[in-house]
Parts: structure tokens; C-alpha cells; sequence
């Protein structure tokens, strides 16, 4: 007996769903923050930037992990006050609950106070992290 | 903060990135035609290669020998690289739903074999068409969910 019915609701779901997912790979979102928590040296094992710190969860089975950490690693090299911090999401669960950290990579960009004031799940574009840097004063 | 992603004991081997998404192109056409068909032969067959993507790695499954055999060699350029460990996991992944709708096939639950195979599916239309990665979406829920 064959059915298409099946096959064409999940290529139109999928597929749905993967331009929905590949859109929002790397957007900056001001919004997904935790009210009042705030990173410290303390918690992250590194001192702080002095104006921002981007700090990258990562995980073993993820492969964009690579290409964002190369990416942020080689941005902070030419800025002073911008640092880059990765974190193994796996043996941090704690901190991951904390911050509601769904997916690898997510980046937090952090101010000089460890406030969260953006968030980037994906790999973002070189453009959108400077954009997001310039906003923290 | 990162010892265990640099960690150098965690065997680190890095395979041609086009080799899985190939290999996720094909797994597309197999499960769309297990999905017609509902013929359960086909699913127990991409099950195996699942099952050798999540043990020995995606390179060692058919699909990924047909990639280094006949698709390679016709590529230029610099082949980009990737650590073996995402596209493990996500043949893990499709490695369960097959054996779920294995399981379902035998057992006659039909409804079950159909959501079973349409979710394997929607994840190797995702790898295929959108690089999508599951281990990045996935690995971590999982991990918050089962671990203290």
C-alpha cells in the first residue's frame, strides 16, 4: 500500500522549519536574558573584559562550535577591552540551567558588570557581533 | 574554563564535512521511500547503516564509502573538515528512530513505524538541505533533562 500524505507533510514541515532555523542561526536577541544574574571571574574561572566579555558555550557534538570559536578568538584579538571566553556547556550544567542555555553554540555577550545584554544561539556573522559589541558602552 | 573540549585525550578525528551531508542526501531518499512504501525491509536496512554511523563513525557506513570512493574524487577544492563526534551523534539519533519503527513494523503498529520514520526523515532533509546540526540543537536538552 503506499501513502504520499506522510511524505509531503513532513518535507513541508521540515522544510518549513529549516528556513525558519537557518534564519535565526546567529541573530543577536536582547530579550532571552535572566533577570538579575550576573557572571563573575569567579564563576567563569577568567577575569572579565574590561567594557565586554563574549562568553561561548560549546559542546563536543557540535561542529559550528569550531567556526564561532575561531571566529570571536580572532575579533578579540585586535580589541582590548573585548574578551572571549569558552565554555564547556556539558560540565557546567549548573550554570547552563541558570542561564536557560538550550543550544551549542550559544554566546552571551556580557558587560563590564557580567550582565547579560545579548544572546546568539548559532554561529553569528562577523557584522552582527560588532553590532552587538558597539551597543555595550 | 574549556578543559574538556580541548581535552586531547578525547580522541579527535576529522573527516571530510561533505562526506555526512552526502551521505544525509541519500538517508533522505531511503527513508522518503520507506515512508511511500511502508515497507519495513528498507527502514531495517538504513537502520544498519545507522547503526554503523553511530559505532564506527559515518565515514565506515555505505553511503560514506560511496562518498570516498565516487563523490570525492570528483570534488576540487579544499575539502572542509569537521570532528567526527557531531554526525556520530546524529546517526545515533537516526539509529533510534529506526529502531523504533523497526520494532513497530514487526509489531504491526503502523501509525507508530510512519511517525517513527517521518521524524528520521525530517532530520536528514535538515542535515541534507540546511547543514542543519543535531547534536548542537539536541546534545544539550538531552543532558539538562537526564543528568543532575
Amino acid at each position: 500500500m503506499k501513502t504520499y500524505l506522510p511524505l509531503a507533510i513532513v518535507v513541508v514541515l521540515s522544510t518549513a522549519y529549516g528556513f525558519w532555523w537557518k534564519a535565526n542561526q546567529g541573530a543577536i536577541r536582547t530579550k532571552k536574558a535572566v533577570p538579575g544574574h550576573r557572571l563573575n571571574a569567579q564563576i567563569l574561572g577568567e577575569a572579565l573584559g574590561a567594557r565586554a566579555t563574549m562568553v561561548q558555550f560549546s559542546s563536543a557534538f557540535c561542529t559550528p562550535c569550531r567556526a564561532t570559536h575561531s571566529l570571536l578568538a580572532q575579533m578579540v584579538e585586535s580589541m582590548s577591552d573585548v574578551k572571549h571566553i569558552q565554555v564547556d556547556a556539558e560540565s557546567h550544567l549548573e550554570l547552563v540551567r541558570e542561564l536557560d542555555i538550550r543550544s551549542t553554540p550559544t554566546t552571551l555577550f556580557i558587560n563590564s558588570q557580567g550582565i547579560e545584554v545579548g544572546r546568539a544561539a548559532g554561529t553569528p556573522k562577523r557584522d552582527q557581533v560588532l553590532a552587538a559589541l558597539a551597543n555595550i558602552a | 574554563m574549556s578543559e574538556v573540549l580541548d581535552n586531547k585525550e578525547v580522541a579527535k578525528i576529522y573527516i571530510d564535512a561533505r562526506g555526512p551531508r552526502f551521505g544525509a542526501t541519500i538517508t533522505t531518499i531511503v527513508l522518503a521511500i520507506a515512508l511511500v512504501t511502508q515497507n519495513k525491509w528498507v527502514i531495517v536496512a538504513q537502520g544498519l547503516v545507522f547503526l554503523i554511523g553511530a559505532v564506527k563513525g559515518p565515514q565506515f557506513t555505505p553511503y560514506g564509502l560511496i562518498f570516498k570512493n565516487v563523490i570525492k574524487p570528483r570534488l576540487s577544492g579544499v575539502a572542509p573538515t569537521e570532528d567526527v563526534r557531531p554526525p556520530k551523534f546524529a546517526q545515533a539519533v537516526g539509529f533510534v528512530f529506526a529502531l523504533i519503527a523497526g520494532i513497530a513494523a514487526f509489531a504491526g503498529a503502523d501509525l507508530v513505524f510512519t511517525i517513527a520514520v517521518g521524524a528520521a526523515l525530517a532530520a536528514a532533509i535538515l542535515n541534507a538541505a540546511f547543514n542543519y546540526c543535531l547534536g548542537c540543537e539536541m546534545y544539550l536538552l538531552i543532558v539538562r533533562f537526564t543528568s543532575k
